[in-house]
């Protein structure tokens, strides 16, 4: 879809026209210094640079901190803000609908790793094609601090709990289950969170992004592995992403053997230069070993960590019509007469 | 051998009664023996032949090596409920055997497999012993496959002593195997068999048999969760999401076979819908609430277990208001034991499903016809009050087969509801908000993403009314006092009650879904047995429509008939009511597994009237 609206002189448009205005949302209601808010601020980036209708893009959420996100970006799209834990079955639902939206889902750590991970699995499985992003603390903020499943084995809460029992590492399970596309970025790294979040907005399938994002309040302080400070020392990059949009036409040089270049469902590429040395982010192997290696070194290796541009979405798999179901008309949904004489004829 | 033993009697006493067009025949067998292709060419012959019949399956929560049971009734006056006395056994099984035939009344029949020797636990009843084993070994050469027929044998044989015809027979046989031809010529050989048995060594005995009539000319057979996916397909639904349960799921299995046949799209060969097995029911209601806020007819199908499952999405559904359709196919009580029983047992739990003040449209289907329609019904009122619609069928009605006349095509366009266009958007002066309530109904306009119109964030309890968060606590009681003038306006659009007069009655019944049966043919007995008249109101939905206060308003005393044990019907009547008429409500329960019978509650209401007589 494209805009008919004529922009003011002087002000910024992106290439269908746009102001910022419709990418932006309401006044964050998260603490001062959240890592969630940075996240919302790259997404309106990601979709203002990336030229993508905010009409055609759906956002959805469970419950929590990171759920009443996507009230502060995107506020020319429609957003569903559902129950803790659930919000995979409802992005589901509504692709079904309408297979031609761009949908964002926006999960916690907590939404995803322990009362949604039944949803979380069987929408990696179906490969639906969403953009499923964990804001990860390692904590649940809205209720005051408690650990979540993705805390780190050791991790102290601030009144001294340790947590003693061993995190779900959401990229792994990712990949193991059929996502086709599975990162992890940190919210202070703003310029790998854009690039992976242009990239899976040219992705057909499950973006599962795991953005390890700080809670100031509950789990900045030192003994928890999920501050400011722990996580910034302990990033590992597996990879520059150096992603050409299918609207830019730019001839990337690299030496061969140094960089993996992928092909996007929708004509972007993607070129990601090896940092890591066992790097290969189209093998799955690889990249399982590579998130147990850095795992066990306590690092967090970030980047687009596997890929697989070619698997078939849930959508295709379901061979649907290419019009939304939605608004499918009624001589396309309610057989003829013909059908119901048919049918009466049989049970006679 | 016993006196009684038609196959040994040296004088064959036929009987002078004769009872025609008017018995119930069970059939106990031992589930995954293929009986079921048995009992339905019996059922189906007998409707062939023009005579009203119903059949009811009583099975275990099992796959195979329970005991099972078929029940088929021929009325004459079209009676279709579950007659309580059986008059006509077949045992096959011998595990319940010996149970089965000493609960048989005086004077019964039993068709039974030789070596049980059954004919030695009583003396009043009529045995007719059928060495089945031996019959089978001569008609079916292959071992293996002589399990399979096994059970053709007793059609055959019931051909014989019940004058069903024999032509009939093998015409549903037919017509039940399909083209499977080896499958035909196998258990032709065995009705056969069983005739030819029966002829030369049985001497008849009872009274029952059948005769022609014409009273299922232009008659359909089908099981109520298939003429629900039939409506469902004919009401335009695109998204189904569902998680297996029984009895439920021939639902969405028969409604699969339906659209792959009937809605694939002729142009490019692909799919007109989106059906999903989910990974459990609150998948399965997130996926229909997902798909119905972004503008598609979705629905799910469950039963008691999932509905309790899909509570919470159930109240996010109410506030944020988002369509979407939901059967729940109800059968008795949670988990193991008596998942295959039929009951009433979530009108409360459903009407008021979720957390906060909710309160739920219910449909509530009598007949296989109005499983159809009502599953139409439910897409549209659901689009029109933006709001699940629960259409409350259960195991009798869903799973078992019923006659009916044949279906309608559909007259009317779909109701979309309320969508904002461009024109509401100008009468409105361009100020659209997503829960204002322009019109004064309840019913606000919704937009759904991709069509254009303004964006909306939707989320629970917490917004006013132009769909901003909120938590001011006057935003809230408007909110959800506009959602109750919204329900009171439900009660107009929800199909209406069916009453039935009958002068001089003093006394009223209530009744909905698959009682409504054993109700009518309980009224005729209290009025040929006790010259008691009696009016009747079937409820066909909730909310009730003022019909019902007026129908109380003119009767001393109503007797609500329901298929649980709390009252849970008269309960939400009460709740509706005003206080002096619902002391006029008395509860007539019934609540064992078994669909409810007319006997059951022609004896209850006179054992009330007795009561209530002597206390006047």
């Amino acid at each position: 879809m494209t805009t008919t609206s004529t922009p003011e002189p002087g002000k910024k448009v992106n290439r269908i026209g746009l102001e910022m205005q419709p990418y932006r949302g309401g006044k964050t209601t998260l603490c001062a210094g959240c890592g969630h808010n940075a996240i919302s601020e790259r997404i309106i980036d990601a979709f203002f640079e990336m030229g993508v209708n905010p009409k055609d893009v759906i956002k959805l959420s469970g419950i929590g901190c990171s759920s009443k996100s996507p009230a502060y970006f995107l506020g020319g799209s429609h957003g569903l803000n559902s129950v803790h834990g659930r919000m995979p079955s409802v992005a589901t639902g509504a692709l079904l609908a309408n297979r031609k939206l761009l949908a964002i889902g926006v999960s916690g750590d907590g939404d995803t790793g322990a009362i949604g991970i039944g949803q979380f699995v069987h929408l990696m499985r179906r490969n639906l094609p969403l953009i499923y992003i964990i804001e990860d603390n390692g904590c649940y903020g809205l209720t005051k601090g408690q650990f979540s499943p993705t805390a780190d084995l050791g991790s102290v809460l601030k009144n001294g709990v340790v947590n003693d029992l061993p995190p779900i590492n959401t990229c792994s399970l990712a990949i193991e289950l059929g996502a086709s596309f599975v990162a992890r970025s940190f919210s202070g790294d703003k310029k790998q969170l854009l690039s992976i979040l242009k990239a899976s907005m040219s992705h057909r399938g499950t973006c599962m992004i795991d953005v390890i994002s700080p809670c100031v309040t509950f789990n900045d302080h030192e003994g928890s592995t999920k501050s400011y400070a722990y996580v910034k020392d302990h990033e590992e990059p597996v990879g520059d992403i150096n992603f050409v949009p299918f609207f830019e036409d730019i001839s990337v040089e690299y030496e061969p053997g140094t960089t993996t270049e992928v092909k996007m469902h929708d004509g972007s590429r993607l070129f990601l230069k090896k940092l890591a040395e066992d790097y290969d982010p189209t093998d799955k192997g690889a990249a399982l070993r590579l998130l147990r290696e850095t795992t066990h070194r306590n690092e967090y290796a970030t980047g687009i960590l596997y890929i697989e541009p070619t698997k078939y979405d849930f959508t295709t798999l379901l061979n649907l019509v290419d019009e939304p179901l939605s608004t499918l008309p009624l001589e396309r949904i309610r057989p003829g007469r013909e059908v119901l004489d048919a049918v009466m004829d049989s049970l006679r | 051998m016993a006196p009684t033993d038609a196959a040994a009697a040296e004088t064959p006493a036929a009987s002078t009664r004769r009872i025609v067009n008017d018995f119930s025949i069970q059939v106990a067998t031992v589930n995954g023996s293929g009986s079921q292709t048995a009992n339905l060419v019996l059922l189906r012959s007998i409707f062939q032949m023009g005579i009203p019949v119903s059949g009811k399956n009583l099975f275990p929560s099992n796959i195979a090596g329970l005991p099972t049971w078929y029940t088929i009734r021929a009325n004459a006056s079209g009676y279709v409920s579950r007659k309580k006395e059986i008059d006509f056994l077949v045992a096959m099984n011998p595990e319940t055997a010996k149970q089965d035939v000493m609960s048989l009344q005086p004077g019964s029949a039993v068709l039974y497999d030789e070596p049980l020797k059954l004919n030695a636990l009583r003396d009043d009843l009529i045995f007719y012993p059928v060495p089945f084993d031996k019959i089978v070994a001569e008609v079916c050469k292959d071992a293996k496959l002589r399990r399979l027929v096994k059970n053709t044998i007793y059609d055959g044989v019931l051909s014989k002593l019940l004058d069903v015809e024999l032509g009939e027979m093998e015409e549903a046989l037919r017509r039940q195997l399909g083209k499977k031809l080896k499958a035909v010529e196998l258990n032709v050989g065995a009705l056969k068999a069983g005739f030819d048995f029966a002829e030369k060594n049985l001497v008849k005995q009872d009274p029952y048999s059948v005769e022609r009539m014409d009273k299922t000319a232009g008659k359909i057979l089908i099981e109520g969760n298939a003429a629900a996916a039939l409506g469902c397909m004919m009401a335009g639904v695109t998204v189904v999401a569902w998680y297996p349960i029984t009895p439920s799921s021939s639902l969405p299995e028969t409604l699969i076979g339906y659209m792959k046949k009937y809605r694939m799209d002729k142009a490019s060969g692909k799919a007109t819908f989106a059906i999903v097995q989910a990974e459990d029911e609150i998948a399965a209601i997130g996926m229909v609430i997902g798909a119905g806020w972004a503008g598609a007819r979705s629905m799910t199908s469950t039963s008691g277990p999932g509905i309790s499952l899909m509570a919470e999405f159930a109240g996010l559904a109410y506030y944020a208001e988002l369509p979407g359709v939901i059967f729940d196919i109800q059968r008795v009580g949670p988990s193991t034991g008596l998942p295959t029983r039929t009951a009433q047992g979530d009108i409360l739990s459903v009407a008021t499903l979720s957390h906060g003040d909710t309160k739920h449209i219910m449909l509530l289907p009598a007949t296989v016809e109005e499983c159809y329609t009502m599953s139409m019904d439910a897409f549209d009122l659901s689009e029109r009050f933006q709001t699940l619609v629960f259409v409350m069928s259960d195991l009798d009605l869903g799973m078992n087969t019923w006659m009916s006349d044949t279906f309608q095509y559909p007259d009317k366009p779909l109701d979309r509801g309320k969508l904002l266009d461009q024109a509401t958007l100008t009468r409105i002066n361009n100020d659209w908000g997503r829960y204002v309530d322009v019109d004064g109904d309840g019913i606000t306009y919704r937009t759904i993403p991709g069509d254009g119109m303004p964006a909306a964030f939707t989320r629970g309890s917490g917004h006013n009314a132009r769909g901003q968060y909120s938590e001011r606590p006057d935003d809230y009681v408007n909110n959800l006092d506009r959602l109750a003038r919204k329900f009171e306006t439900a009660r107009t659009f929800v199909p209406a009650p069916v009453v039935d007069d009958a002068p001089g009655s003093r006394i009223g019944v209530i009744a909905y879904g698959t009682s409504h049966f054993a109700v009518e043919e309980s009224r005729d007995q209290l009025q040929t047995e006790a010259g008691l008249p009696t009016a009747y109101l079937r409820l066909r939905a909730y909310p009730f429509g003022e019909e019902v206060a007026a129908f109380v308003k003119r009767f001393e005393r109503v007797y609500v008939v329901e298929q649980n044990r709390d009252a849970q019907m008269l309960t939400l009547l009460r709740l509706d009511l005003d206080p002096a008429l619902s002391a006029r409500l008395r509860s007539v329960r019934h609540y064992n597994g078994l669909p409810i019978d007319a006997r059951s509650i022609t004896d209850e209401v006179l054992a009330q009237e007795g009561a209530a007589i002597a206390v006047t």
